[in-house]
């Protein structure tokens, strides 16, 4: 009977030490203020976290007894996601202030995660210098801004300017046509069939990136759209789609773009910028106006020549039809979370970390389209790459993801159907109508309208 | 009694709450975002029905059953076996080698062994460096044969359990039996299939029961050689349910599907214990 004596005993005493110690950490939690800020940080993306350190020195310099514990979590954007999303479920582990993808703002004012902010925005004088476009992207479903812009994007083409003069290109190139690219690329893959002519993403592998920086740039230029704002109906059945997904096929089919299994790493981006452009190896790809951030000195893949030797196209339209470009635009937001202890703390310290000074250093460092006008008219902003004026003017035609609570599952299935299609599993018209199907039954019949 | 009662509160605690749980949220649209996060709402069959008319899910479930039988009840049980069998005739230094190098691969931790079979499998691999040098490489495994390799994968990791579980059943089948059967003119194969076989019975009912779990519930070693893909062709039930949940996070239908493997396991478990009990003396 020895035995079991002392080891309760021991579990008492253990339990005891849990107890004493979790009580004495309780007075101090209450005297000194903590703010938990959750963001994504990666070995290719720190400028924010840049932005956020100089945020802490100064919010608690100025705020004594505040502490700022920055909790980066090292991800790509989709595990960014479900992390944060796990991290909201319990008061414990949720965040004060955190970084937020703009297409996920509305799902997550559902889930209750985030704390309006429009009391807090009302006696703010900055908030008018967000331009009215930026405000909406923190905009909830009730009409309430939950989550404040820190920049926005636009996605072009970049090519380089040595491939396609090699292959009898002329620079600066523009196509006005899906032909006209494809007429390039057969160009290209003449001159040198060791090239990668002309990158699409495609496939699950690169997820948002692979309808941000791809399908939508062609959907939405052959007029047919993926939701109707008016009806607030999801599209399905229209030849625009299919006519999307054939241009992929096509692309991958002739090898003009990388090869599927590659195309489905999802590290692939990593080499279209870290290798294949710099070194020539590719012509052109679909990317967004962060293009730069990867390449400007302190980015991840330094390249000092891009300015001479990149060139950056608008995405034409299908047969050239007005408005004669397409260009996709999302962003991120920084929010504070509906469970923080100290909300009007965590606002005043989401609105340190994007005054003109950090918004500026954050939009220069990250390639970001400004969405403050007192950042937009800096002259070092406009001069911080060649490139700036030509990417900010494709605002003007500009998409935006309908960011309803269904839509990141709409996204997916429009990912697996391009993956379909240059997997050679399914035929485009095989795969729209499959990507029907699984919309239909997301989002139920009653919300899809036939076009 | 009393000092078994904490591990029993422990059991019940970490293991079959979280089944229970899992069972309960499969009734439910709990999800990581959406009205679903805040106020889940019991939802019934919805997304068992919705399992049925799944496409995606009809696949999976078929490439669970492909890669349990190929790699587990096959590959590891039956190369186990194999190698236990010589082993027993092999010198003893032969058998220690042999022993250490199949051990080798199995006491790597889950994500070591995946990567290492990644860089064995993947395009610029050891496999097809090796291939290269007498002019056959280029091969993209992972792309191209994406069930075989994880299969193969699966084999090689796990052959060293069913090594040991054999090795130690065939060293207690007594010497005289197989003797006496020498005597009356037994070929081997007759020995192996009619003396050994009969005798280690239970042996290998253990040992199918355990590896056929284990394989059912493998996830990191699919997750790191081909994240389920190509278009969802190595998607297995754990790959799948961890998608639905996590990657769209519909916690409700990802909790659906991993009840299905649970109940799979079930049935597998029951199948054992019902062919170890049956022909017992």
């Amino acid at each position: 009977m020895h035995r079991p004596v002392r080891s309760a005993a021991t579990l008492a005493a253990a339990v005891a030490l849990l107890v004493v110690t979790a009580c004495s950490s309780t007075p101090q939690a209450t005297e000194s203020k903590t703010l938990k800020v959750v963001y994504q940080k990666s070995d290719s993306f720190t400028a924010l976290d840049e932005v956020l350190q100089d945020a802490k020195k100064e919010f608690e310099a100025a705020n004594s007894g505040v502490t700022i514990e920055l909790q980066p979590i090292q991800a790509n954007d989709d595990d960014y996601g479900t992390k944060l999303a796990l991290a909201q479920r319990s008061g414990d582990t949720a965040p004060d202030v955190f970084y937020e993808d703009t297409f996920k703002v509305r799902s997550d004012v559902d889930a209750g995660y985030l704390l309006k902010l429009d009391g807090y925005l009302e006696k703010w004088e900055d908030w008018s210098q967000f331009s009215e476009g930026a405000k909406a992207a923190g905009r909830g479903d009730d009409g309430g801004i939950y989550a404040v812009p820190l920049g926005t994007d636009t996605r072009a083409i970049w090519y380089n300017k040595a491939v396609l003069q090699k292959a009898g290109i002329p620079v600066p190139w523009q196509p006005t046509t899906w032909a006209e690219i494809l007429d390039a690329a057969r160009k290209m893959k003449a001159a040198d069939p060791t090239l990668i002519p002309f990158n699409m993403y495609a496939g699950k592998g690169t997820g948002e990136g692979t309808v941000m920086q791809s399908f939508y740039e062609l959907l939405y230029g052959t007029g047919s759209t993926l939701y109707d704002e008016k009806e607030k109906k999801w599209v399905v059945g229209s030849q625009g789609f299919t006519d999307s997904l054939a241009f992929l096929e096509t692309l991958y089919d002739e090898q003009l773009a990388v090869t599927p299994a590659e195309a489905l790493d999802s590290n692939v981006w990593k080499k279209v910028f870290g290798e294949w452009l710099p070194q020539g190896k590719m012509g052109a790809t679909v990317e967004g106006s962060y293009t730069p951030s990867f390449w400007q000195k302190g980015g991840s893949y330094e390249w000092a020549g891009y300015t001479q030797d990149m060139g950056v196209a608008k995405f034409p339209t299908q047969k050239g039809q007005a408005p004669g470009g397409v260009s996709m635009s999302g962003g991120w937001t920084l929010a504070v979370g509906a469970k923080s202890k100290n909300p009007g703390l965590a606002f005043n310290y989401l609105a340190t970390a994007v005054n003109k000074k950090n918004a500026l250093a954050f939009d220069i460092n990250n390639s970001q389209i400004a969405v403050r006008k007192d950042v937009a008219a800096e002259p070092s902003y406009q001069a911080a790459n060649p490139f700036v004026k030509d990417v900010s003017e494709l605002v003007a035609v500009t998409h935006y993801r309908p960011a309803t609570a269904d839509y990141p599952r709409i996204s997916t299935a429009v990912q697996v159907a391009t993956e379909s299609v240059i997997t050679g599993k399914q035929s485009p018209a095989e795969a729209a109508a499959e990507y029907d199907r699984t919309v239909e039954k997301l989002v139920g019949a009653a919300k899809v309208l036939k076009k | 009694m009393l000092p078994v009662v904490p591990s029993i509160v422990l059991l019940l605690l970490f293991l079959l709450a979280p089944v229970l749980w899992s069972f309960y949220a499969s009734f439910t649209d709990a999800s990581l975002s959406g009205r679903g996060a805040k106020d889940p709402q019991w939802t019934g069959l919805d997304n068992y029905m919705r399992m049925l008319g799944d496409s995606s899910f009809p696949l999976s479930a078929g490439l669970t059953l492909v890669f349990v039988v190929a790699s587990a009840i096959l590959g590891q049980n039956l190369l186990g076996l194999v190698i236990a069998l010589l082993m027993t005739r092999a010198r003893r230094p032969v058998s220690s080698v042999v022993g250490i190098a199949v051990v080798a691969s199995w006491v790597l931790p889950e994500i070591v062994a995946a990567f290492a079979a990644y860089a064995w499998f993947s395009k610029d691999g050891t496999l097809n460096q090796l291939l290269g040098s007498v002019g056959a490489g280029g091969t993209n495994w992972l792309y191209s044969f994406p069930l075989m390799a994880i299969v193969l994968a699966n084999t090689w990791r796990g052959t060293a359990f069913s090594m040991l579980v054999y090795r130690a059943a065939l060293a207690e089948v007594p010497q005289d039996i197989s003797e006496a059967a020498l005597v009356d003119g037994a070929r081997s194969w007759q020995r192996l299939l009619f003396v050994t076989v009969p005798l280690i019975r239970s042996s290998i009912a253990t040992n199918l029961m355990l590896i056929t779990l284990q394989t059912l519930a493998v996830f990191t070693l699919i997750w790191v050689m081909t994240a389920g893909g190509p278009a969802n062709s190595s998607t297995t039930l754990p790959v799948l349910a961890y998608q639905e949940a996590f990657k769209f996070g519909d916690i409700g239908y990802g909790t659906a599907i991993a009840s299905v493997l649970i109940l799979i396991g079930v049935v597998f478990g029951a199948a054992y214990v019902w062919l170890l009990r049956e022909k017992r003396p």
